[in-house]
């Protein structure tokens, strides 16, 4: 525009921060949560936010998509997706949870390797997500194969690999400390720290701004000097490795593993990154948006519990927000980009 | 050749303009975007619309296809007042529009593109692919452009998509044709055929509005030509009676004395040398030295292997065989990272494709480059107080023109944007620049700013490397010119024997 050629010709440009993107998010959320509140008064005749006992049961609910989401989100950030969180929860569930079964069970998977020390079964867990990862991150970079094909291959697979590894049988009775990464209020601290930690790498280090410029303009990343090959396998490789500590605390929670765990967990955990405003586009997100996006669905999902409304009238109504939440999201960059 | 596409005015309206912009004015909130301004196109004329990046063109152009509504002020077609919503209405009036970006189908053929939503149909109502390409070949014979209406519209040339974007126009019919820097793209030869085909069209009586920043087409093709200026209207005047000095002193309100200062400094030893360089296909034998201080301009047409030369001495798209050398050292540029761990800079041709992050803000924009070297970082931490710092610094030292650093960089101007890119590789403080383009599409005013820029920083020791389609500023600029010709270094002038005629001779021999 003109005018603004000239206007500001003079003013040194600084680097102002403008209000957070989050905030949008955030009013959201209180407005959803209030909506509850006030509907929760005139039909329960109680209040909806003012009880904690439902709040922590609504976070633990979806802290374990959380931690997923966290990874999710840096991979649309750089802009792909993985839809193979789901069955890597799945595989790695079995995988783990055989690892850590207590002596006392007659019937274990590997009877020569019982009462493991805990770090056991979670590492080989945790590896076998980073390999799950390592896969879809070289395929994507190194084959220019679009990430919902590989990821989609990857869903399949492991999906399949978590049904054989047992021929279909639940593996049960881990061992006391395993069962503790599940227990009580765990899977939501293990969630706060894993946010902590990539809110952190996003923002304040270079593999965060790699991510983001990568998903703006993968070519002018690459041209810039950043790896772009090296930086989405790193990606890949993190996004898989929190879907494995997601299944890891998901079978330490059920106290047993199945090859159906995590369906549809990919789905969800893409749909929280969305709604915090994580861009399909990439280079535009953040973990605290995803986070709220978390709590948006924790709401949504206690407070039609609350309300005693049918389970279907939650899953319509999260696809209407789902779907909302980009549509204000895309008006919004519009009105930003003149 | 159309029967039944609109009523064409052509022939039939006598008035005096076939297209008048009256007094229009449009505010944008904080901006006054349009202040009264004017434009008269004449039927069987060329009318140049110049102006510097933000004169408020665009916005016009905006308001002629029907994109805003202006606040006051109007726009008559034929003498009647125009009403256009869409695109389509606008074609279907008989204004037509050639965008900078081309809005083709690349997996169609060229048939289908220009015949989209109005296929003849077959008997039972299916699409006579044969008639359309018939129809298509007919327009095509009409304009001599030779391109197969059959052939998929992906593989063609910018310079052919152009000519498919105009047969497209003209199979409208339109009275009225807006092209928007059509030839920031393509190459001199292109040009003249492009040109060939407008005089054409002139002569059939269409008016034809020429958006351009170049001042040499705009004295071979122009009859008349209308100057903005930070949205108000300066002047329209014959282009026989202005120089071109008269020009630029309109659409910057002062005269630009100097455009290309380009200030003698001392060149010291030789820094890069490139032996034998070759990518199969695309260039063969390219050798060249470079030495601190020099700039090196790198003429030759569009196609001719200059980029990927560029791209390959920086390891974006790497030769298969020859030598670079740096400071004596052989080197394998296999990437980015390496060629800029050697000091290597590279300023790519295609602003929006390989420079922008469009969606994030300046201060992102211009601190990647740096990022990657690895040097503010603690163990993966930024120091992004430091990064600001910097960044501020380079801002303000190229003078970009933004309310603050935050602000995403799609809202800027190119010229801005174009600084932003300089400023991320000065950052990393480069001994080798390699700029590709680095004032295309820019403003006269940025223009001047950025040679100056490059002039200062040969000034300081920095070896510069500059390919650009622009002559004047080759031949104003470099102290050697290296030009090509597909594929080949065609020759090396010096700084004084150089001229238009000669470089011209050795790109197109």
């Amino acid at each position: 525009m003109a005018a603004q050629d000239t206007n500001f010709e003079r003013a040194a440009p600084k680097a102002h921060r403008r209000l957070p993107a989050e905030l949008n998010i955030l009013l959201v959320l209180v407005g959803i949560a209030l909506v509850f509140e006030i509907l929760g008064w005139i039909f329960q005749g109680q209040t909806f936010l003012g009880n904690v006992g439902r709040l922590k049961i609504m976070i633990l609910q979806v802290s374990v998509i959380g931690i997923i989401a966290v990874g999710v989100t840096q991979v649309i950030i750089s802009g792909g997706i993985d839809l193979s969180s789901g069955s890597i929860v799945g595989a790695v569930a079995m995988v783990s949870m055989s690892f850590a079964q207590s002596a006392e069970y007659a019937r274990a998977v590997y009877p020569a390797l019982t009462d493991l020390p805990v770090i056991v079964p979670v590492l080989i867990g945790l590896v076998c997500g980073a390999i799950a990862g390592f896969i879809n991150g070289w395929l994507i970079a190194y084959t220019k194969i679009p990430p919902f094909i590989a990821t989609l291959g990857m869903m399949v697979t492991a999906r399949g690999f978590a049904k054989w590894y047992t021929k279909g049988q639940p593996i049960s009775f881990p061992t006391e400390s395993y069962a503790f990464l599940g227990s009580g209020m765990m899977p939501v601290v293990i969630f706060l720290i894993v946010a902590a930690i990539f809110h952190v790498a996003m923002k304040y280090t270079r593999y965060g701004k790699f991510t983001y410029a990568i998903g703006a303009n993968p070519q002018a990343a690459r041209v810039s000097g950043i790896d772009v090959e090296r930086h989405l396998v790193k990606l890949y490789i993190v996004a898989a490795t929190l879907a494995a500590l997601a299944g890891i605390v998901v079978a330490a929670r059920g106290q047993t593993a199945q090859a159906g765990m995590g369906i549809m967990y990919e789905l969800d955990a893409i749909a929280m990154a969305v709604i915090g405003g994580t861009s399909l586009a990439g280079g535009r997100g953040s973990i605290i948006g995803t986070s709220i996006g978390m709590v948006i669905f924790g709401v949504i999902i206690s407070g039609f519990t609350f309300l005693r409304l049918d389970a279907y009238y939650q899953e319509m109504i999260k696809g209407v927000i789902i779907v909302a939440a980009v549509v204000i999201d895309t008006y919004r960059q519009k009105k930003k980009v003149k | 050749m159309l029967d039944g596409q609109g009523a064409r005015a052509r022939g039939v309206y006598e008035g005096e303009y076939i297209l008048e912009v009256d007094r229009v004015r449009k505010e944008f909130p904080g901006v006054v975007a349009l202040d009264d301004v004017q434009l008269k196109i004449r039927p069987g004329s060329v009318h140049a619309l110049m102006g510097e990046n933000g004169a408020g063109k665009s916005t016009l152009m905006k308001i002629i296809a029907g994109v805003y509504n202006p606040d006051r002020g109007e726009v008559r077609f034929a003498g009647r007042k125009l009403d256009i919503r869409t695109p389509i209405d606008a074609l279907n009036s008989g204004i037509a529009m050639i965008h900078q970006e081309l809005n083709l189908m690349n997996t169609m053929t060229v048939a289908e593109n220009i015949w989209i939503g109005r296929e003849p149909k077959n008997g039972v109502g299916l699409i006579a692919h044969g008639e359309m390409r018939r129809m298509t070949q007919a327009l095509f014979d009409e304009l001599n452009i030779r391109l197969d209406p059959a052939g998929q519209v992906g593989d063609l040339t910018v310079a052919q998509k152009q000519m498919v974007e105009i047969a497209k126009a003209v199979s409208f019919n339109s009275d009225v044709l807006i092209m928007d820097e059509p030839t920031s793209a393509i190459t001199e030869t292109e040009v003249e055929h492009l040109f060939r085909i407008i005089r054409d069209l002139r002569a059939k009586g269409v008016g034809i509005v020429y958006i351009t920043h170049k001042m040499n087409e705009l004295f071979e093709i122009a009859d008349e030509l209308t100057v903005f200026r930070d949205g108000k209207y300066i002047a329209t005047v014959d282009a026989r009676d202005v120089t071109r000095d008269d020009i630029i002193k309109m659409m910057v309100g002062r005269q630009i004395t100097d455009m290309f200062p380009k200030i003698d400094c001392e060149i010291g030893e030789t820094i890069l040398e490139v032996r034998n360089l070759t990518l199969p296909g695309v260039f063969r034998d390219v050798s060249f030295t470079l030495r601190r201080g020099e700039i090196l301009g790198v003429a030759g047409l569009v196609g001719s292997g200059r980029s990927n030369v560029a791209e390959a001495i920086f390891g974006v798209r790497p030769a298969a065989s020859g030598q670079i050398v740096i400071e004596g050292q052989t080197v394998e540029i296999t990437s980015p990272p390496v060629a800029m761990r050697h000091g290597m800079a590279f300023l790519t041709e295609d602003r929006k494709e390989t420079g922008c992050f469009l969606n994030l803000d300046c201060i992102e924009n211009i601190q990647v480059a740096l990022l990657s070297t690895g040097k503010v970082d603690n163990r993966g931490f930024v120091n992004q107080r430091e990064v600001n710092r910097l960044a501020e610094e380079y801002a303000e030292k190229l003078r970009v023109k933004t309310p603050n650093l935050a602000e995403t960089v799609a809202n800027l101007s190119g010229g801005n944007q174009q600084k932003l890119l300089i400023a991320r590789w000065l950052l990393t403080r480069p001994k080798i620049l390699i700029l590709d383009e680095p004032t295309r599409g820019i403003d006269v005013g940025a223009k001047s700013e950025i040679h100056r820029l490059i002039t200062q920083l040969a000034g300081e020791g920095v070896a510069v490397l500059m390919i650009s389609s622009e002559l004047p500023e080759i031949l104003g600029m470099s102290d050697r010119i290296m030009v090509m010709h597909e594929g080949h270094v065609s020759g090396f002038l010096d700084r004084a024997e150089a001229d238009q005629v000669r470089v011209m001779e050795l790109a197109a021999k």
